[in-house]
């Protein structure tokens, strides 16, 4: 008995027709800029829901261990801590003096200021990239929150990323330490800029990020000063805090300067975001 | 039916844990490559064919969500599917050594075709540097998992192979 006539290509043909479907989506997405269009809604549908159950059991398990691990530690660690905690709150007294002074430089630099002037929205991040080469993560905030691609994503104190790639229910985020990642910074203090990029080896082993082409002329900027996204960048919004310069070195050039930048937002636990509704003005896009 | 259907089943778990359950698990911020694990599983156990599929399908899921090219993932995945699938014929389901020694070198040739396309051609040269950090990191976390992972994609197999093997003896 026969049921229906099956056609069976020999693996070799699948292969080749395959490689050369993926080469052409390839040209075409790194040409275009395109994005997955409806197989993003699919994939959208299937996964962000599952991703954010799976999200919320696991953080609640590591949870849960990690406060059955401790309560011994934490018994012990009681009784120490209580001598301390005399001895700090005399240092406490001549820091909270330095804190006031610090609020009001703050103040000065505006940092505080500039946020909550745009529109934002929260989002969790649902998942991480599936390597380790990359940065990229997915928040469960998409087109129905009004996300859309080039907004950006900071959380609490800086910037974390930029959205690259939406779906009705989810965003892709490239963040600030992604191996591709370029930002147009600028040292607050000098108003000199520079460009910020990610780096894979540097993360790995100090947790900063690089910046170059500091153009410091007069030998301005110290370390320590703070480094906001600058005002010529075309998808970054103005001021948003980056990070501290670290390590500030000149380049064999003598013209420009090179380093790396502590960063202000913690990537390693990164659980809830803000996205600026608000898109950078560009002369071009307005048209 | 039921297999493409299963499998679809794990590959879409294995990508869920794999974004989110293992990152939280990460030693030193590396974390496992489960889609290898299934992608080559699949493709020694079953041939070329469902290993070239099974290969698609993870690197098209990560395209999708993390990739910034549709296509790259998907292709690199495939090829290691498709070329594990000639080791079926060596393959006995009790010998763990050659679904480990197939696993790990996936693993490793698929992080050195990324490291050779996404970071060398970005003139990103420290190959020593990557190869301690991320790739052998990651190699040995994939080992770990592998003794786990594999015999639970073998039993799932040998049972899905029972039932297609009953289900075609009927029709004799």
């Amino acid at each position: 008995m026969k049921r229906k006539p099956k056609l069976n290509f020999p693996a070799r043909y699948i292969l080749m027709g395959l490689t050369i479907l993926c080469l052409i989506s390839v040209y075409v997405s790194l040409t275009l800029n395109l994005s997955g269009g409806p197989l993003n809604t699919v994939a959208g549908y299937v996964f962000v829901p599952m991703q954010r159950g799976i999200n919320y059991v696991s953080t609640w398990i590591l949870d849960k261990t990690e406060h059955l691990k401790n309560l011994k530690d934490v018994m012990e660690e009681n009784k120490t801590l209580k001598v301390q905690v005399d001895e700090l709150t005399s240092e406490l007294n001549s820091i909270k003096l330095e804190q006031y002074e610090l609020d009001n430089l703050r103040e000065l630099l505006e940092l505080d200021k500039k946020y909550p002037s745009y529109e934002k929205v929260a989002a969790n991040v649902i998942g991480k990239d599936a390597g380790n080469w990359f940065s990229n993560f997915t928040i469960d905030r998409g087109t129905k929150d009004g996300v859309d691609v080039d907004m950006n994503v900071i959380a609490g104190s800086g910037l974390v990323g930029i959205v690259t790639d939406v779906g009705p229910n989810y965003a892709k985020v490239r963040s600030i330490i992604d191996d591709i990642s370029r930002v147009s910074g600028m040292v607050l203090t000098t108003s000199d800029r520079c460009i910020v990029h990610g780096d894979l080896k540097e993360m790995n082993a100090n947790q900063n990020i690089l910046l170059t082409d500091l153009k410091d002329s007069e030998d301005q900027a110290e370390l320590g000063d703070p480094v906001v996204t600058s005002n010529i960048s075309d998808k970054y919004l103005e001021g948003i805090l980056i990070g501290y310069i670290s390590t500030l070195e000149k380049d064999a050039n003598n013209l420009t300067k090179s380093g790396s930048i502590n960063l202000a937002v913690d990537f390693e636990h990164l659980d809830e975001v803000l996205v600026i509704l608000d898109k950078k003005e560009t002369g071009e896009e307005s048209k | 039916m039921k297999r493409k259907i299963t499998i679809i089943i794990i590959i879409i778990l294995c990508f869920l844990l794999q974004s989110t359950l293992f990152k939280t698990l990460s030693i030193a911020s590396i974390s496992p490559n489960l889609l290898i694990i299934v992608t080559s599983s699949f493709g020694f156990m079953r041939g070329k064919k469902e290993g070239l599929f099974t290969g698609f399908l993870c690197g098209l899921f990560i395209d999708i969500y993390y990739g910034s090219a549709i296509g790259f993932y998907a292709a690199i995945y495939m090829y290691i599917g498709y070329f594990n699938g000639f080791f079926r014929k060596i393959f006995f389901p009790e010998d763990i050594k050659l679904p480990m020694i197939l696993i790990s070198a996936s693993d490793l040739i698929s992080n050195l075709l990324v490291y050779l396309f996404r970071f060398l051609l970005r003139r990103r040269f420290a190959f020593r540097y990557y190869l301690l950090n991320i790739i052998l990191p990651e190699w040995v976390y994939t080992i770990l998992v592998t003794v786990f992972l594999y015999f639970i994609l073998l039993r799932i197999n040998q049972r899905l192979e029972k039932t297609e093997k009953r289900s075609a003896s009927k029709f004799v």
